[in-house]
């Protein structure tokens, strides 16, 4: 079983080694007449103003963290999904109280209005 | 064939990690870490517990670790370096991380079992005897996680709540 | 033939078909954008401009290769290899077609049958983000890094309702392998009949997933100059444009093999051609199937407008996640009541 990955590790260092020859050749086939202005961001054309690191919207970040917490329900969801027949009734009663308790997270958050951006 | 295998990811896992705390920029110690969570899914599938592997992949690798990078880049990281700590804070860092290590590896070699095991079902870590074990074994903990996730929820809407309300 | 040989081989025919159908594809993309708007399209480079993608892909590397000074320059770097390395790291676990037989040996037409299949795709594609953020975030200019944000809030968010609807696919199959999928759709016995509730989240979330429009909020020029990439040129733009195509083969692919029944074709077996001959035709019947799907990503970005941020959010969150989720329990009530 573990043997089958060996083809997907041959896949990645044939990838691997596509990026750095492409990589290397637009480096060296590129001509190369640089200058202070040129070097400079481009942004929207005109002088940028100040650094570009700045704080944004903590939504962004909100986002963030309410995906990791539905990711890790999702992975549940699978191993339930592949074992559903056998599983039967029972299985369904399980996920059931499982998935009222996802739903009521997903309204909460919605009523919270934590994913409302037109504000 | 798997030794040279499991010890070159353990490499790869133990130099991923001493450059993540090395590296100065936080995007890049964001990314090594990302390169550790990879050798470790590789141990996982040495162990034929492939869909722990490809989970480990997707929950840490895919999503704790995009959340720590919306983090680093919520922040403001004009300046590369960190500000300089007095001596005395590294030298009570060192000591202190010193003591951490002599008392894990103290626990370590009084408690672990050194024998090898043999597990009793190699095929433990597919996904169906996995759903098996959870869904018949282990509902009440995973019924509790339910509880667990809905308080995370609530606590990281208040969270995003009172900054945006400043 | 060694396994091993066969299985080298294989992965760089696949390998060179993926970048092959990616670089068409952006001919094709003017092509279809031209038949659309009662154009011509690009028809100067060969016959019919057959040679384009070889015209385009030979600029890009000739290009001159700008960093910007006050960029992070190894993230930025960085960026587009990690974008195109997941992009093409997806194919691995595919079926492209059944097995073939060489001198009395069988050879399944597959990089690697693992036991995860498709979750493999969804921790590849749920790594892509990062080519994205690195090369937004390393670029040091504001629209680059609001691009980024989006293109990352938007991709996570789908990726919930993609893995959602894709559960209660799963419930009838019982596994996660992709071949095995395929096979349980013989003739026309496609999933699609069974699931197309959960078919229609999961091409909208492909969409989404792939930035394509109606989502393709991350490059989304009139307020964000050329989003995530705007600092690239030469062929590092050049990589995070193929990314994208690449993704788009990838999604047709995985949308042909789940729900199409990938490299099955009607009377399949009744026919009584040899098996060889059966894996030829059916390779090509699932690139035909592949190809049919790109058009229909083509069509939809000449056709519908883009979306706003907040709608493409509501309808990530509010409507999506929810119908996966009410799709995934009635399927399961089907199933028990019907079936046992």
């Amino acid at each position: 079983m573990r043997d089958s990955y060996i083809p997907i590790l041959i896949q990645f260092i044939v990838v691997i080694g596509f990026v750095v020859v492409t990589m290397v050749a637009t480096h060296l086939l590129g001509p190369k007449r640089n200058s202070i202005k040129k070097l400079k961001n481009f942004e929207c054309g005109i002088e940028s103003q100040g650094n570009a690191r700045k704080p944004f919207s903590v939504k962004f970040f909100l986002v963030a963290i309410l995906f990791v917490l539905f990711d890790v329900e999702i992975i549940f969801f699978y191993p339930w999904a592949i074992n559903f027949k056998e599983l039967g009734m029972k299985g369904f009663v399980e996920m059931l109280v499982f998935v009222v308790f996802v739903l009521f997270g997903l309204f909460y958050v919605i009523k919270k209005k934590a994913l409302k951006w037109d504000e | 064939m798997i030794e040279i295998a499991f010890f070159s990811l353990s490499i790869l896992a133990v130099i991923f990690a001493i450059l993540v705390i090395t590296a100065k920029n936080p995007v890049h110690s964001v990314l090594f870490l990302v390169m550790t969570f990879f050798s470790i899914a590789g141990h996982f599938v040495l162990l034929n517990a492939q869909f722990i592997a490809v989970v480990h992949v997707i929950v840490y690798a895919g999503a704790i670790m995009v959340l720590f990078l919306f983090v680093i880049m919520l922040m403001n990281l004009n300046k590369e370096s960190e500000p300089a700590k007095p001596l005395w804070l590294k030298l009570s860092g060192v000591i202190t991380s010193g003591l951490l290590l002599l008392v894990l590896t103290a626990v370590f070699r009084k408690t672990v079992d050194k024998t090898a095991h043999v597990l009793p079902n190699p095929d433990i870590g597919l996904v169906k005897n996995l759903g098996m074990t959870l869904f018949n074994d282990f509902l009440l903990p995973f019924e509790l996680s339910a509880v667990l996730f809905l308080t995370a929820m609530v606590g990281a809407v208040f969270i995003g709540k009172v900054k945006a309300g400043n | 033939m060694t396994e091993l040989t066969f299985k080298i081989i294989f992965i760089i025919i696949i390998f060179g078909l993926t970048l092959l159908i990616a670089m068409y594809s952006t001919l094709a993309e003017r092509k279809v954008a031209a038949f659309l708007q009662d154009r011509i399209g690009p028809n100067r480079a060969g016959p019919f401009g057959i040679l384009q993608p070889v015209a385009d892909g030979l600029k890009f590397f000739f290009k001159e290769e700008i960093i910007p000074s006050t960029s992070n320059k190894i993230l930025f770097i960085l960026g587009p290899c990690i974008a195109i390395t997941t992009a093409l790291m997806t194919s691995a676990v595919l079926p492209w077609g059944p097995a073939i037989t060489i001198n009395g040996q069988i050879y399944n037409l597959q990089v690697a049958d693992v036991n995860i299949g498709i979750l493999f795709v969804f921790g590849v594609v749920s790594l892509g983000v990062y080519g994205i953020m690195v090369g937004g975030w390393a670029s040091n200019n504001k629209y680059s890094l609001l691009g980024a944000l989006r293109a990352s809030s938007q991709m996570i968010s789908y990726e919930l309702a993609m893995g959602m609807s894709l559960i209660a696919l799963l419930m009838s199959s019982g596994t996660l392998g992709v071949r095995e999928i395929v096979e349980q759709q013989p003739g026309f016995h496609w999933n699609v009949f069974y699931q197309p509730l959960g078919f229609l989240i999961f091409m909208i979330c492909a969409f989404a997933e792939t930035n394509r429009t109606p989502f393709d909020l991350p490059e989304c020029e009139a307020e964000l100059v050329g989003g995530y990439h705007t600092e690239y040129s030469s062929m590092k733009l050049g990589l995070y444009l193929f990314a994208e195509y690449i993704n788009m083969f990838i999604s047709s692919a995985v949308m042909a093999s789940l729900y199409f029944g990938g490299y099955n074709f009607p009377f399949m077996n009744e026919l009584g051609l040899s098996p060889n001959a059966i894996s030829i035709i059916g390779s090509s019947v699932f690139f035909l199937k592949i190809i049919i799907f790109i058009f229909f990503f083509m069509w939809v970005r000449w056709t519908i407008p883009r979306f706003r941020f907040d709608q493409l959010m509501h309808l990530g969150w509010k409507v999506l996640i929810p119908l996966a989720v009410l799709n995934m329990m009635l399927t399961g009530l089907f199933i028990l009541f019907f079936k046992s």
